[in-house]
């Protein structure tokens, strides 16, 4: 999988499907393509069905929360073009509440993925009509992996030797479940300065340990423009 | 009760046909050919399946939602926990995954050892699945003899890294410590003694009749289909694609090694079967060539924001204490980006959809695994086979509900 193939699919793709793709870039070498989600349907036939692209696998589909976004979800479809030996990935914005068409008809396999981002998220999806719950229990409330559903749950289920079945209770933890924040002032926070705190800003000028700045400078160029392609 | 009224002649008896009812018949999820706790709602008329309906999840624990609060240090072991039958290659997937956003470099011998116990644990994958599979259709012999040689390569995990079965061995940037002395040279001993049980397998199985009666012609998945039900690995290989991660989106050394892909002509159960004896012999080939060409060296990096410094450096240097002190609690910040990563697990392409946004944590961590598709074309592949065959079906497979129910 040479980068020049990929990035001349690109080139072909958006040319291709310039009404349908709103963009398409690269993240990390990969190749992915934006596109509106009442699109995707057409989006992911012209992938499957054109022999430059050759995208006859859907390998993964999955929900992503965004909680601060304007649209707060994101449902990317992973594909694998076996015959010309390329992966892409389709990402389509969603609202809240907003319905997207199923693709279940392109791909057998995204019946259960679609299922699967439901349970999860709470996306539903038109056009697939065995729209159940897959992962969790029978009669479950809510959609766990969005940002705001807690880790702990709402319900635990125990036993009872009185009425002779398994009972749901609100969930009671012997101790909070401890959720660290190890985020330091110092690290991996680089563009934000504490009030206070004016060791972790490094002046451009007069700085005692120059060479490291100028390291530092580099390395930050050097991850920008791995992240452009 | 009559036959019929239009009967004049005596010699003719015509048997009116004996209508049954179609019924929905419930299959695990505690049944010893549901492979775990696969709840299988079943409709058939008679013994024929019109459809199957499999009930997943009741191994459901989250993973990918608790690994949204955990460093990646932390999130390793969960991969551990998926597929249980050969962590490590999880392991490996999750692992590529943050070295691709972190930008780190291997060492070679780690690489060699991580290519070594992923091959391992495709030995132990097929063992468990080839065996089990053959106890499912009548053979009990193989799980016998198979089990024996599974504990001995568990052995070899436990040896490199203190357990037998969740491993977490691999680390970001190369593996948690280097082989123990004397554990290459048994392992060598192992791949030359372990070719002679494949043989005794397969002469008990490649010309069994009821074996073959039960497999062939049992499941068939066209070569079309396998690619749109989203099928990988040995079952994607069986339909006659000639199609592997390690060959085509070669990944740490496998580029370097010498190793074929076998094919299944006929796409069904005994396809299968044969693709994944040969690929056992295949790991071997690939595990001699490691333990042959593996270089001596570190094997992890040596970038202290990622990897903890050595024990005698703490001791004497402030600044690696400090280091190690950070690795242990905050863990190493991952640059903000998103990659999908796959390796091919010996059940297929395993991948791991990694999203980070700059902290400690991953964002989100999607774990793709490749039994969930192949369980989906359950309903596919059984339709119209009788209830036996569902069973001999499911065995092909070759699912952990580990990895599917997450």
């Amino acid at each position: 999988m040479s980068d020049d193939s990929l990035i001349d699919l690109a080139e072909y793709i958006s040319e291709k499907l310039e009404k349908y793709v709103s963009s398409c870039e690269f993240i990390n070498g990969e190749l992915v393509i934006n596109a509106k989600p009442d699109d995707i349907c057409k989006v992911l036939q012209f992938l499957r069905d054109d022999r430059e692209c050759a995208f006859t696998t859907l390998i993964d589909l999955c929900g992503v929360d965004f909680p601060d976004r304007s649209s707060r979800f994101e449902v990317v479809y992973c594909l694998l073009s076996i015959r010309q030996n390329n992966r892409a990935r389709v990402r389509i914005a969603v609202d809240d509440g907003q319905i997207i068409p199923s693709v279940t008809e392109l791909f057998k396999s995204a019946g259960w993925y679609e299922r699967e981002v439901w349970d999860m998220y709470g996306i539903l999806f038109s056009g697939n009509n065995d729209l159940r719950r897959i992962l969790t229990d029978y009669g479950f409330d809510g959609h766990p992996q969005r940002k705001d559903f807690p880790l702990t749950g709402y319900v635990e289920l125990r036993y009872d030797n009185e009425q002779k079945r398994v009972v749901y209770e609100p969930v009671k933890l012997a101790q909070d479940f401890r959720n660290f924040d190890y985020l330091s002032p110092w690290e991996g926070m680089t563009d934000m300065q504490r009030q206070g705190d004016d060791k972790s800003f490094v002046p451009e000028h007069g700085c005692r340990d120059k060479q490291s700045n100028v390291k530092a400078n580099i390395k930050e160029g050097d991850t920008k423009d791995a992240s452009n392609g | 009760m009559p036959l019929t009224d239009e009967i004049d002649t005596p010699d003719v008896v015509v048997a009116q046909e004996t209508h049954i009812k179609p019924f929905t018949m419930n299959f695990g999820p505690q049944h010893p050919a549901a492979h775990g706790v696969l709840r299988l709602v079943l409709e058939m008329e008679g013994e024929i399946i019109e459809r199957a309906d499999p009930h997943i999840g009741l191994l459901h624990r989250g993973t990918e939602k608790l690994i949204e609060y955990k460093t990646y240090n932390q999130a390793l072991p969960y991969f551990d926990r998926l597929d249980y039958v050969c962590p490590m290659n999880q392991e490996h997937a999750f692992v590529l995954a943050i070295e691709k956003l972190l930008g780190v470099s291997v060492p070679r011998r780690a690489q060699y050892i991580r290519v070594l116990f992923s091959e391992l644990g495709r030995v132990l994958n097929h063992i468990l699945n080839i065996t089990t599979f053959a106890l499912d259709v009548g053979a009990i012999t193989p799980a016998l003899w198979g089990f024996e040689e599974r504990e001995k390569a568990m052995e070899f995990y436990e040896r490199v890294c203190g357990a037998r079965i969740h491993a977490n061995y691999f680390r970001a940037g190369g593996v948690a410590k280097d082989m123990p002395d004397g554990l290459a040279e048994d392992m060598l001993e192992w791949c030359d003694t372990f070719p002679k049980f494949l043989n005794d397998i397969e002469s008990l199985l490649n010309e069994n009749r009821i074996f073959k009666q039960r497999t062939v012609d049992i499941g068939i998945v066209s070569a079309e289909d396998a690619q749109n039900l989203g099928f990988t690995g040995a079952m994607l290989r069986g339909s006659g694609i000639a199609w592997d991660l390690r060959k085509s989106q070669p990944y740490e050394v496998y580029d370097e090694l010498e190793f074929d892909i076998p094919i299944g002509k006929t796409g069904d159960c005994y396809a299968r079967y044969l693709v994944r004896m040969e690929e056992m012999k295949q790991s071997i080939h690939l595990m001699k060539q490691c333990l042959a060409k593996m270089p001596s060296g570190d094997v992890r990096s040596n970038d202290y924001k990622i990897s903890p410094p050595p024990k005698s450096e703490i001791k004497n240097s402030m600044e690696a204490l400090i280091n190690h002190f950070k690795h242990y609690t905050e863990g190493f910040h991952v640059p903000a980006g998103e990659t999908y990563t796959a390796i091919e697990a010996p059940k297929g392409e395993f991948g791991v959809y990694l999203i980070s946004d700059g902290t400690n944590k991953p964002y989100r961590c999607r774990i793709r695994a490749p039994g969930f598709p192949h369980l989906q074309a359950l309903d596919f592949m059984s339709k119209g086979h009788q209830l036996a065959d569902t069973v001999a079906i499911i065995g092909s497979l070759d699912i952990v509900f580990g990895e599917i129910d997450r």
